[in-house]
């Protein structure tokens, strides 16, 4: 495990600074400008996600190092209500808030890896890696 | 018991003083120790010092005013309230253990020093944490009306053609202002193209997207044409990896172009004019 980070979501400007430091901890592991921001917009979805579903959460920010790659993990944890259809929400366009429902394939396909772990009634974390190339 | 205190610490004042310097000294993370010269500090003390023991005398009279004066003059001293609290807790500290050194405080009336002691400090602590939280809420209030002056105008630039030029984060609030002052201001100024500029916007994810493309519909009902202009590359590749639809808009990456543009769809031009 390497350095750690994390801001609690509470309001909507936790979400200002939660993508702040991630932006901080991207440049500081050495991400160029387009993927800072990438990151920063994940994070973003991510926190407004907790904001609106769960009320109050979690992002954590974690660096990494593997076979002399670098990158960063982004952990969204809530003790929300859950996601009960997880395939669903990946589709692009399905919102239950009349947003895009753009958030989440999109956080998908901004980082490298996405992981979902949802149990209704419990809560989510979601994970989502993104490396140097 | 309070002016017996009073006296104690009026006589004392100088060790009382040096003392709690040196307590200050050891355990403040404050640079106030570490930067201001002896002279600056020595004042500084003094005056604490004093408005510690003003607290102490008694007459109910204009305890009320005089703990308000306190408080005010320490928050003005630009402590941060840690460093505040902490001065507090040493002076006491201080003043208690050289009672109890010379035998003014002991076992048998102890409980009644404790008591006097409390009566002191507390509405003092009280009174410091109120007025600080205070003059936070009046920063934030006024900082918030002045970001929201700042948030969302609509500039005429040309007959027909206002831009809006968007800085900073946007959430909900913002989001409802823009819209807002964007309507508003088409049918003031009669805009036919509405130029929205997110040179400044640090991160445009979903939601903002959302509110843009909401604004874009809604000048569009009102008889206008929304043109969304400033794009970074940056932002633009992530839009297109979050997979927002912005087709239905017509996008620029400056501002300069954008107005071009706007000039175009209003049959004109910039043209240079040729000298005689």
């Amino acid at each position: 495990m390497g350095y750690q980070s994390s801001v609690e979501i509470l309001t909507e400007w936790d979400i200002v600074a939660a993508r702040q430091l991630g932006r901080n901890e991207a440049k500081e592991v050495g991400f160029g400008t387009v993927d800072q921001a990438r990151i920063t917009t994940a994070i973003s979805e991510l926190a407004r996600n907790i904001y609106l579903y769960a009320g109050k959460g979690k992002i954590e920010i974690e660096r990494i190092t593997e076979g002399g790659l670098f990158g960063i993990i982004i952990i969204a944890s809530d003790e929300g209500p859950g996601i009960p259809d997880v395939r669903k929400v990946m589709e692009d366009g399905f919102s239950t808030s009349g947003g895009l429902g753009a958030g989440m394939p999109g956080v998908k396909r901004l980082m490298d890896d996405f992981k979902v772990e949802t149990v209704l009634g419990e809560g989510t974390v979601i994970k989502a890696t993104k490396w140097i190339r | 018991m309070n002016k017996l205190m009073a006296t104690f610490i009026q006589d004392n004042l100088e060790e009382i003083i040096s003392r709690w310097q040196e307590l200050m000294k050891d355990d403040s993370e404050e640079r106030f120790f570490q930067i201001m010269s002896q002279d600056v500090i020595d004042k500084t003390s003094r005056e604490f010092a004093e408005l510690m023991i003003s607290n102490l005398y008694e007459g109910e009279t204009n305890y009320e005013n005089r703990l308000k004066d306190f408080t005010n003059k320490v928050v003005r001293f630009g402590w941060s309230i840690s460093f505040v609290m902490k001065a507090i807790t040493h002076f006491t500290t201080v003043v208690y253990t050289m009672l109890e050194e010379n035998g003014t405080i002991r076992e048998e009336n102890m409980k009644e020093y404790v008591m006097t002691f409390a009566a002191w400090i507390t509405p003092m602590r009280d009174g410091i944490v109120e007025t600080y939280a205070k003059t936070w809420e009046r920063t934030v209030q006024l900082q918030k009306i002045a970001l929201q002056e700042l948030s969302a105008s609509l500039i005429p630039v040309f007959d027909k053609i206002s831009v809006m030029p968007l800085v900073g984060t946007i959430d909900t609030e913002r989001a409802k202002l823009i819209m807002e002052n964007l309507l508003e201001g088409v049918v003031k100024h009669r805009a036919e193209v509405v130029l929205l500029d997110i040179t400044g916007v640090p991160v445009v994810d979903t939601m903002v997207a959302h509110h843009i493309i909401q604004a874009a519909d809604a000048v569009r009902l009102v008889g206008a044409k929304c043109m969304l202009v400033g794009i970074r590359p940056e932002i633009a590749q992530t839009i297109v990896t979050l997979g927002i639809n912005l087709k239905d808009f017509t996008t620029t990456s400056t501002l300069q172009r954008g107005v071009e543009q706007a000039l175009a769809w209003t049959n004109r031009q910039i043209v240079e004019v040729e000298e005689d």
